[in-house]
């Protein structure tokens, strides 16, 4: 879509143009570049020099058992948190969409925790599972299981997984009630005459209907749990125990930053580049469907 | 006729009430970690260290909050609160302010790059700064931009979101205004303060409410780039305040800087719900 009535003159276009222009080239195209070149590079032990390698960090990263175990982790990482933060949100979207009366109170007490930093919510869920302090790990106590994130896997990451789906849930009820809400009634009310009762109205008529809202949470939740959980991850476990939770952000932000191994980091770095712009394609897809919808 | 069809539809009696129980639970159960950490921030260590914690708040409130904002562990609390402030409006302001200007330019314009403007911009949607963080970081050290609000504010105003959103909605301006404008011989400039911001307010508004939260709770780069506590932004700081050792950490402290880090976005949000979630699904689109 294009203008039809334009003003004339390209020197003050430009000049508006340029402050954008000029931030996105130096802290985002020099960047972007810069990860992409040092990725064929490897620098010596006192980072005086490099060495062209080419495609050299790259293979060593695809074949290295710990990049691919951070694969495997991201995958099941982002995998329950999309599920945990999507299922008990369209629960209560439905339950809110039923009622006539409050739903708009309830919408009002169920946004507050997106407000909430992911690294914020981190703390707050170490201190209710902290092993020594911790209310949540004490009543496990007492019944005679024995929470220690600390040392355990899997309870590691159930925790991360559970404290990055917390105000997640807030978004995607967001996202799911206004769809509800803009379900046709007629047709709620078409079933409802031939009998048709709530749980198998909701799976056969409302559950279809909202699968361009849910497909598009989808995407969004994944791109999420791969980037923005980094806070929740560094409060909670630093990627431990033995790199159980260690996804691929904070990967390349541990070798990067902590170990200090350029090279790889910045293969990392273009390996996400590429995982994000798939997503990205995928989400316009979403998009264009979404339009002819 | 509304009202009819839901009478219809809706369960009523027991079905209602059991719907309410549901949605009641359900936020009692969502609310539940923030409610603990409020009870964390109003009473001493003595009563944290020795679980169960209490359920219900203490007497300590003044004592742990005045206790954090003052003094805090490794640099006041409300310093910190400053240095957010400051980043998330910074974030806001500026991305707002940028936007603004190039997508004047692309939609009201023709001229030479335009096309190659629009997708270099088109580009850096989406794409995180947690993906380019080495780079970035050379480039801000290279500055001299570390531990400067400059440094924390200008790499994450480099993305186009605001720039498609407001190129979006000035396609839909008519072009009758623009047209009448170069009849009665206003400039450009005069037609983008006169009628383009005055015609932007809601768009403004409810971006800004997203991208304050957005800079509010940033994390990965105040805590690259903010070596210096005096810069520490709240959300970063937090993590900073627990013990490097075997110590036990100063827990109502850092629940009352946990409390005072989510006030200000729980406001924004809640104050300016609609906008928020007008915001929400505009920036998604």
């Amino acid at each position: 879509m294009e203008k039809r009535v334009t003003f004339k003159g390209w020197v003050l276009p430009l000049l508006l143009i340029a402050p954008q222009a000029i931030i996105s080239a130096v802290f985002f195209f020099y960047p972007a570049g810069q990860a992409v070149w040092q990725s064929l590079f490897i620098p010596d032990p006192f980072g005086l020099s490099k060495q062209f390698v080419g495609l050299e960090n790259f293979q060593y990263l695809l074949s290295d058992p710990y990049y691919r175990a951070s694969f495997v982790t991201t995958a099941i990482f982002s995998g329950l948190v999309t599920l945990c933060s999507m299922v008990p949100a369209l629960f209560l979207a439905v339950l809110a969409d039923r009622l006539i009366k409050g739903a708009g109170t309830y919408r009002t007490l169920l946004i507050w925790p997106y407000a909430v930093a992911p690294a914020v919510a981190g703390v707050l869920w170490l201190f209710m599972f902290n092993t020594r302090v911790g209310v949540v790990s004490w009543y496990l106590g007492q019944l005679g299981y024995d929470w220690n994130h600390v040392l355990n896997d899997g309870e590691a990451m159930g925790l991360v997984v559970i404290a990055s789906s917390w105000g997640r849930i807030s978004y995607n009820f967001l996202f799911f009630f206004a769809a509800l809400q803009a379900v046709p009634k007629s047709i709620i009310e078409a079933a409802a005459i031939d009998g048709a009762h709530f749980w198998r109205r909701f799976f056969t008529i409302v559950l279809p209907l909202l699968s361009p809202t849910t497909f598009f949470l989808l995407v969004v939740n994944v791109v999420y749990s791969f980037f923005e959980t980094f806070g929740v991850i560094h409060t909670i476990t630093g990627g431990g125990p033995q790199q159980a939770t260690t996804i691929l952000v904070y990967k390349v932000f541990s070798d990067g930053f902590v170990g200090q191994d350029l090279g790889s980091s910045s293969a990392q770095s273009v390996i996400l580049l590429l995982v994000v712009g798939a997503l990205t394609v995928l989400q316009f897809k979403v998009l264009e469907k979404r339009v002819h919808y | 006729m509304a009202r009819e069809v839901h009478g219809m539809v809706e369960k009523r009696g027991a079905g209602l009430w059991l719907t309410h129980l549901i949605m009641i639970a359900g936020v009692l159960v969502i609310f539940f970690p923030i409610w603990l950490a409020f009870v964390a921030s109003t009473v001493t260590q003595a009563e944290i260290i020795r679980p169960p914690m209490p359920v219900w708040p203490g007497d300590q409130f003044l004592t742990n909050y005045r206790n954090a904002l003052v003094s805090g562990v490794n640099v006041p609390v409300a310093t910190m609160l400053l240095n957010s402030l400051i980043m998330a409006v910074g974030i806001a302001v500026g991305k707002i302010v940028i936007s603004l200007l190039s997508a004047f330019a692309i939609v009201y314009f023709r001229f030479p790059a335009r096309t190659l403007f629009f997708w270099l911009i088109f580009i850096t949607l989406m794409l995180p700064v947690e993906v380019r963080i080495v780079p970035t970081y050379e480039v801000v050290a290279g500055f001299g931009m570390l531990n400067s609000y400059s440094g924390l504010i200008l790499p994450l105003i480099a993305s186009a979101t605001a720039t498609f959103l407001f190129r979006q909605f000035f396609l839909t301006i008519p072009d009758e205004l623009a047209e009448a404008a170069r009849v009665d011989g206003a400039g450009p400039m005069r037609f983008f303060w006169d009628i383009v911001v005055p015609m932007s307010r809601t768009n403004v508004a409810a971006l800004f409410v997203i991208l304050f939260i957005y800079g509010w709770n940033q994390y990965l780069w105040p805590l690259l780039i903010t070596t210096d506590p005096e810069m520490n932004t709240i959300v970063m700081g937090i993590k900073q305040m627990f013990p490097s050792g075997d110590d036990f950490a100063h827990w109502p402290t850092i629940m009352a800087t946990s409390i005072l880090a989510m006030i200000p976005p729980v406001i924004v949000v809640v104050s300016m719900q609609k906008l928020f979630v007008r915001g929400l699904v505009d920036s998604e689109k």
